[in-house]
């Protein structure tokens, strides 16, 4: 399938002539142990439909049961959020037909949402400097997941084009959490980084509450953005697109970024915006329209009748605020402290969405400061050229802090610890398996480091005599030279102590 | 009147079924053949069941005898058959719900109606025949035929259970289970001579029921006598974890009601005549039933007191906006992808999910069924919602209103249960809003979920065809339905000297 690519206008000239606003809508899988539903596990993964039973598969006569524990999460969400918690409310069926949902409608909440009229702060990096921006909550509502559809042949992965698509029920019923703001106004060219900030800040809110998983690559955290724009200094709203499944933090801050300049294009031209639902493209980093979405669109929502309305006591919600874990913010500012962190060491452990990362790392017994070093620098890296979250390789905080626990304990060094990452990446073991395999162990065997020494003093007898000298600071030269010769795999600060010893 | 052991076993009641299996007089294995023998003898004429599972049956009923000789009965009617309405799931055993939708579709779980009839030892007979997906009144919906009534084979058995109430009546079950969303199980037992129960709205787990109506349906006993419905309701009544509307509380004591209600003796009692359920559109002969009914009522000791409830004059068009609002969106789920029929459009090559969804549901459904998918989905689209969902919602709540005034002035309420007697097959298949007119006594208890009872009050004088007396207590008394029902019926049996059901009068008909 090919787009013609559309006219883009600047960034910068967009946010002259135009104000964005912004609507994120976030769904969270919940973790728990079971489906919205039923009692099926709620798992990730899973041989296709073997979490599956009557209820999730919508089967005839098979009905629905509230998972209790999912409310909790929800009411500890909007909690978290600042919200007020509904002290009755009712699902609703949201009918329309789609061969990945079970009962043809989905049972969400409509217009009675568990959680409504909330705040959070997000902090991001304006032009002077760190600013905090409040985002205003909508509401937040409990629903289930649908089926995941499997489009097979076509080369868009999409229904189109398919030669057939396969259907796997072991998501349907999973409990969601549909996050709603209302629309975000006055970010304008802080407006992409505020989206990216508030779902960083979400996913740390949402880890800290311990009610989800929020991997994006896996799906368990997904966002919508919705943006539109109107003229500079208007204080209107635009017609909106959504773009569906923005599926990193990165992407977020991309597709609002695009769906900008794109709008603009389209609106300095004299044209109108389509009220329709947009695809992002992380490759190409475009949007591509969907299907249109009018507001003539009618889901038919009706209360759920075979549940009974959820009304939350107000001793259980009282009970869930006072339990609530520290908020983020709060927990930053302790974390740094603990951590001895500058603020801009902080600022880019968590724009990098590191910080869980980090603390884990930090648990798992390296120093904070060799954590953040791991995790910033040699995995960011490959992060970026995977272009995949950091959060998404395939290392734990655990190995991450074994391999600085082998260079604390001189097995190896830092240039050796950069291959055993890569040999932890590319799945050859724990590090210690990595270490064994690749022959990676510093030289420690004092006969062949100081034959090395001798070798490399005999080799550069100008040198030897500077150090006999007292200089002392010529021994890197030496250093330099017997690294070289064991290929990098010798302890430095012993070949340095050989050669003063030698030439003392 | 015959001595109890001198009537055939399978024209005896369920509760006198159970005393032959205590004194040893017969096995469930016999009583279970005789039923599978009359069903194959007679069921050609009438085509009350969808399937019969002989083998299952059996099986059942031989462990039931084994138990029996171990002396570990689980239940009062432990060996006595018993058939269900086609709308429960089955594990293994076919369930169309009168469909071509569902053709072939075995379910891979039982409702928890069959799993309490399994557990308290019921051998299931099979499964009955109704209007399809329950939208009807005759049975003549269902996509395999409609089912005649037994009392005479050219008229309709009610609906939509008018499988299971014509197998009761024809002596191919004692015992069977329907479903009630508008009047399913009131009405066919009215216009075969049979006993039917809606209990409270979440007195019977729904869960496993294929819903037509989740707010209105309830499933219930259809047997030949008060007593046997208690017993029946007894073992399929309770709290279902699986049912979130269902009632965590005790089923009320309905058997000890319908023991003592037997005596005759309803001295205190407050009798409502409901105003708006009867009169004109009743027809004379019926109501002159219902009239001779209150009278007895009034020889038992009970106080008649008229009541009027003015809203019950809209319970119809609230009906015919919820039930099809609900039965819209409960029907989505059949279109092709997982189970059930699958229609692929033709001279398409690769036809896409949408167009066989719509091939599938076009000729999966009969007409009924589209009608009110079309209403409910009309009924429910943003515009419309206000004005038809949630004014019918309203009138909900005004009906409840006036049950909860009424029955501060009477104990239970009465009316005719049908105001017609059954009419011809094919009367009515043109004009659906008389077939709708049928249930405009039984929707009321629907709409507010109160429990009701239908028991036989005689036969019309100009038809000679049976009429039924609903009777309606307060939410969670069911009990009462029973002692009332029981008292009626015991002083009717007293005048007409026995059951309403003759049976020579019926293998006439039959045979025919």
């Amino acid at each position: 399938m090919t787009h013609t690519a559309p006219e883009l206008m600047s960034f910068e000239e967009a946010l002259e002539r135009f104000d964005p606003a912004m609507g994120l809508e976030v769904h969270v899988e919940l973790n728990s142990a079971t489906k919205m539903f039923c009692g099926c596990p709620a798992s990730f993964g899973g041989e296709p439909n073997t979490q599956t039973c009557p209820t999730c598969l919508g089967l005839p006569g098979s009905m629905p049961v509230v998972n209790s524990k999912a409310v909790e999460s929800a009411i500890r969400i909007g909690l978290a959020l600042n919200c007020s918690i509904a002290d009755w409310c009712r699902f609703a069926r949201k009918n329309y037909f789609y061969p990945d949902m079970p009962k043809n409608f989905q049972t969400s909440q409509y217009d009675e949402p568990i959680a409504f009229d909330g705040w959070t702060d997000v902090e991001i990096v304006g032009e002077e400097g760190p600013e905090t921006f409040r985002v205003e909550i909508e509401r937040a509502h409990m629903e289930e997941d649908t089926g995941k559809s499997l489009h097979v042949g076509g080369s868009t992965g999409r229904i189109h084009g398919a030669d057939y698509s396969l259907v796997d029920y072991n998501r349907a019923g999973i409990p969601l959490i549909e996050i709603v703001t209302r629309p975000i106004m006055g970010a304008r060219h802080n407006a992409p980084a505020v989206a990216r900030a508030y779902v960083a800040h979400l996913r740390e809110l949402l880890l800290g509450l311990g009610v989800s998983d929020v991997r994006m690559e896996q799906g368990s955290l997904r966002c919508d953005v919705n943006l539109s724009l109107a003229p500079a200094g208007s204080g209107q709203l635009g017609t909106r697109t959504e773009t569906k499944n923005v599926n990193s933090l990165r992407s977020v801050e991309r597709a609002a970024r695009y769906e900008i300049s794109r709008q603009a294009a389209i609106l300095a031209s004299g044209g109108s915006i389509l009220q329709e639902t947009r695809h992002w493209h992380e490759d190409t980093g475009v949007t591509t329209s969907g299907r249109e979405k009018s507001d003539a669109e009618d889901y038919r929502y009706f209360p759920e009748p075979d549940l009974v309305p959820v009304a939350p006591s107000r001793e259980w919600v009282e009970e869930l605020r006072a339990a609530l874990p520290e908020p983020p913010r709060e927990r930053r500012a302790r974390l740094q402290a603990d951590w001895g962190f500058s603020d801009l060491e902080m600022r880019d452990t968590v724009g990098a969405g590191a910080l869980p990362l980090v603390a884990e790392t930090i648990a798992a017994g390296a120093s904070p400061q060799a954590a953040r070093k791991w995790w910033l620098s040699e995995l960011a890296r490959r992060a970026n050229e995977q272009g995949t979250e950091l959060s998404a390789l395939p290392i734990t905080p655990a190995a991450v802090a074994r391999i600085q626990a082998l260079v604390d304990e001189g097995a190896i060094n830092d240039k050796l610890a950069r291959q055993v990452f890569d040999g932890v990446l590319a799945g050859e073991g724990t590090p210690e398996e990595v270490v064994a395999a690749r022959g990676l162990a510093v030289v420690s065997d004092e006969g062949a480091l100081g034959d090395a020494v001798d070798r490399a003093i005999k080799a550069n007898p100008d040198v030897a005599d500077k150090i006999r000298d007292g200089k002392v600071a010529a021994a890197g030269a030496l250093i330099g030279a017997v690294m070289k010769e064991m290929r990098g795999q010798a302890d430095a600060g012993r070949v340095r102590e050989l050669i003063l010893e030698r030439l003392s | 009147m015959s001595t109890p052991t001198s009537v055939p076993l399978i024209q005896r009641s369920a509760a006198r079924l159970a005393e032959a299996l205590a004194a040893g007089e017969t096995t469930s294995v016999e009583l279970t053949r005789l039923f599978l023998d009359r069903i194959d003898a007679v069921d050609s004429s009438v085509h009350a069941f969808l399937h019969v599972d002989a083998e299952g049956a059996l099986d059942a009923a031989a462990a039931s005898d084994e138990r029996r000789a171990s002396g570990e009965l689980r239940s009062a009617l432990d060996g006595v058959p018993v058939a269900v309405k086609d709308v429960l799931t089955t594990e293994g055993l076919p369930t169309t719900c009168g469909s071509k939708i569902l053709e072939g579709w075995l379910p891979p779980y039982d409702a928890t109606v069959v799993t309490r009839l399994k557990d308290a030892g019921l051998p299931i007979l099979g499964k009955t025949n109704m209007d399809e997906f329950a939208m009807g009144s005759s049975t003549e919906h269902s996509a395999y035929g409609p089912t005649r009534n037994p009392w005479a084979l050219d008229r309709i058995p009610g609906g939509s259970g008018g499988g299971s109430a014509a197998a009761v009546a024809a002596f191919m079950a004692p015992l069977a289970i329907g479903t009630d969303t508008g009047g399913s199980i009131r009405q066919p037992g009215a216009v075969t001579g049979t006993v039917g129960v809606k209990p409270t709205y979440g007195g019977v787990s729904r869960y496993g029921l294929v819903a037509m109506a989740n707010s209105l349906d309830q499933a219930g006993p259809v047997t030949r006598t008060v007593l046997d419905a208690a017993l029946l309701h007894e073992v399929i009544g309770g709290h279902d974890v699986m049912d979130s509307t269902s009632i965590d509380q005790p089923v009320p004591p309905v058997e000890q009601s319908a023991r003592e209600g037997a005596i005759g003796d309803l001295d205190g009692v407050r009798v409502g005549v409901v105003t708006e359920l009867g009169g004109e559109g009743y027809q004379p002969g019926v109501q002159e039933r219902f009239d001779q009914a209150v009278e007895l009522l009034v020889k038992a000791g009970a106080e008649i007191v008229q009541v009027t409830c003015p809203n019950f004059v809209h319970a119809l068009a609230a009906y015919y906006l919820v039930m099809p609002s609900e039965a819209s969106s409960n029907l989505a789920r059949f279109d092709a992808m997982r189970y059930g029929l699958r229609v692929l459009p033709e001279g398409v090559e690769a036809p896409s999910a949408e167009e066989v969804m719509r091939v599938t549901r076009d000729a999966g459904f009969g007409d009924e069924v589209k009608r009110r998918i079309i209403l409910g989905t009309y009924a429910l689209s943003s515009g419309y919602y206000d004005a038809y969902y949630g004014q019918a919602q309203k009138v909900r709540t005004l009906i409840s209103r006036d049950f909860e005034r009424a029955f501060e002035q009477a104990d239970v309420l009465v009316s005719p249960t049908a105001p017609t007697t059954a009419f011809k097959l094919g009367e009515k298949l043109d004009d659906p809003l008389a077939m709708y007119l049928n249930d405009v006594a039984t929707i009321p208890a629907n709409l507010a979920g109160v429990p009701g009872i239908s028991v036989p009050a005689g036969l019309a004088e100009e038809d000679g065809l049976p009429v039924g007396v609903q009777i309606l207590a307060p939410a969670l008394a069911d009990d009462r339905l029973y002692r009332v029902g029981a008292a009626l019926e015991a002083l009717l049996e007293r005048q007409w000297g026995g059951p309403l059901i003759d049976p020579d009068k019926l293998d006439k008909e039959l045979a025919r």
